[in-house]
């Protein structure tokens, strides 16, 4: 399926990602979900094709990547394993903040070991208490001479079970704030988390923090704008990777469904020849190009720094999580009991395409900043 | 788009751009040019992320870590004065 407005490099990257996604991801990614892991081995090969890295400057390390080519790595990631475009989408996330408010000591630190792979980042905001609402965050941090103290508990932490990094936000005496946690301090342990409805390999973990000292060096953005600046920044950029792996689950589950009903037959004639599949089939090549399209404005948008792209992306990944939760629908419907079957891939992504619906800002969240939006003459 | 209480002379003024940008996201009346702009309540971190962007677009600055500071953006003048003094620092800082 063509994409209007590519450059021949991003087509180029593009078939890139495919044939890597194809090669390593595709008939695996039933495993990884049943085994609830993600090898190792392919994160290694992730980070040796530079897409853990993938939007970081070259003077990093990284591949200097343009935010509407990051986008189609998450699409074809996406269209192969939802758990593997989770880990493109926190590790970029942590990278992106260190890159944009991190200091030149904590770039310097950080981001070459984070470009190659070397370390893994994970984002640490969501709380047992505390989901949506962000700024109410429990985890407390002490101001302690030239440290601060961090008590708490981090919950749903996608791939904190492997992270070397956290990205760890907690409330101190001044207002939010945002912390670079290593895994070895301590004080700070992980629990896995198993048995999840979708994205399954992510390798979720609960993160706890029991009176982990960290130095004051490893402030990230100042203290009170941990949550206005910091985990904002991230999270844009995580509703985009999550709104294109969105557009790629929703592909994943068309080209399924063409092949399903090009080959089955019932009343004698290929399920492809009934008007009532064809009706899905078309709703769901019409919300594929649309969700796309929206993705690629706020790529665009964001590539040219425009205010406007914040809300953008909003808009895309509310239109793209609820096209891949609708196109999954069908897909589990054109398939029949064989949809509900580990047999086939459409059950997953159905599983994975809910996930899509509540992670990086729920659906409802997502509705009341596109209308406050839309009230400020959009 | 001009605002009631503007005077028209403003329009090409720091002042008066960084105003236009916050109106559109403040209904309740006019915005001073001395007025706490996060005592007045509206700005969430949506718009936290929009005023950053706008200003560095609109002014071609880059914010970086040190500039996070509320003094810096707790009004317009405020962010006048960020905006000065930056375009007086070398391109790198």
């Amino acid at each position: 399926m063509r994409v209007m407005g590519l450059t021949s490099e991003q087509e180029a990257a593009r078939s890139a990602f495919r044939e890597f996604v194809e090669r390593e991801i595709v008939e695996q990614a039933d495993v990884f979900d049943r085994e609830e892991k993600m090898p190792v081995a392919l994160i290694r090969k992730l980070a040796n094709e530079g897409y853990l890295g993938a939007m970081l400057s070259k003077a990093w390390g990284g591949g200097g990547m343009d935010i509407v080519t990051y986008g189609l790595l998450n699409e074809e990631i996406g269209r192969g394993c939802s758990s593997v475009r989770s880990l493109i989408t926190v590790h970029n996330m942590v990278c992106q903040v260190i890159s944009r408010w991190g200091t030149s000591r904590q770039q310097e630190h950080w981001l070459p070991g984070l470009a190659c792979g070397q370390k893994i980042a994970a984002f640490g905001l969501s709380e047992p208490n505390v989901g949506s609402d962000a700024r109410q965050v429990e985890t407390l941090a002490t101001l302690a001479g030239d440290s601060y103290v961090l008590n708490g508990e981090k919950k749903w932490i996608t791939f904190g079970e492997v992270a070397n990094l956290f990205l760890i936000f907690a409330r101190s005496a001044d207002g939010p704030c945002a912390f670079l946690v290593t895994r070895e301090t301590p004080g700070l342990s992980t629990k896995l988390m198993t048995g999840l409805l979708g994205v399954r390999a992510s390798m979720l973990a609960e993160v706890h923090l029991d009176e982990c000292r960290i130095s004051k060096e490893n402030l990230i953005g100042g203290v009170g704008f941990g949550s206005s600046h910091v985990a904002a920044a991230a999270l844009n950029h995580g509703r985009y990777s999550v709104a294109w792996g969105c557009v790629g689950i929703a592909r994943a589950c068309l080209e399924a469904c063409l092949r399903y009903t090009s080959e089955r037959k019932q009343f004698g004639s290929l399920l492809k020849d009934h008007q009532l599949i064809r009706r899905m089939i078309s709703n769901m090549v019409t919300n594929l190009k649309a969700a796309r399209l929206l993705c690629l404005e706020a790529g665009y948008l964001m590539d040219a720094k425009d205010p406007g792209a914040v809300a953008e992306t909003f808009i895309a990944k509310y239109f793209a999580s609820g096209a891949a939760a609708g196109t999954a629908r069908d897909a589990v419907q054109i398939h029949g009991a064989n949809g509900c079957s580990s047999d086939y891939r459409v059950g997953r992504y159905f599983r994975d395409a809910k996930i899509m619906e509540i992670i990086e800002g729920s659906d409802e969240i997502q509705q009341l900043t596109i209308a406050e939006h839309a009230y400020c003459g959009f | 788009m001009i605002f009631e209480g503007w005077d028209i002379r403003m329009l090409n003024s720091n002042q008066a751009r960084i105003k236009e940008f916050l109106s559109r996201h403040f209904r309740f009346g006019e915005i001073r040019e001395d007025d706490d702009i996060f005592a007045l309540g509206f700005v969430n971190s949506l718009m936290a992320m929009q005023l950053v962007m706008f200003v560095e677009q609109e002014f071609q600055i880059s914010i970086v870590s040190e500039d996070l500071d509320f003094e810096n953006f707790k009004t317009i003048n405020a962010i006048v004065r960020l905006i000065d003094r930056k375009r007086t620092l070398p391109a790198t800082a």
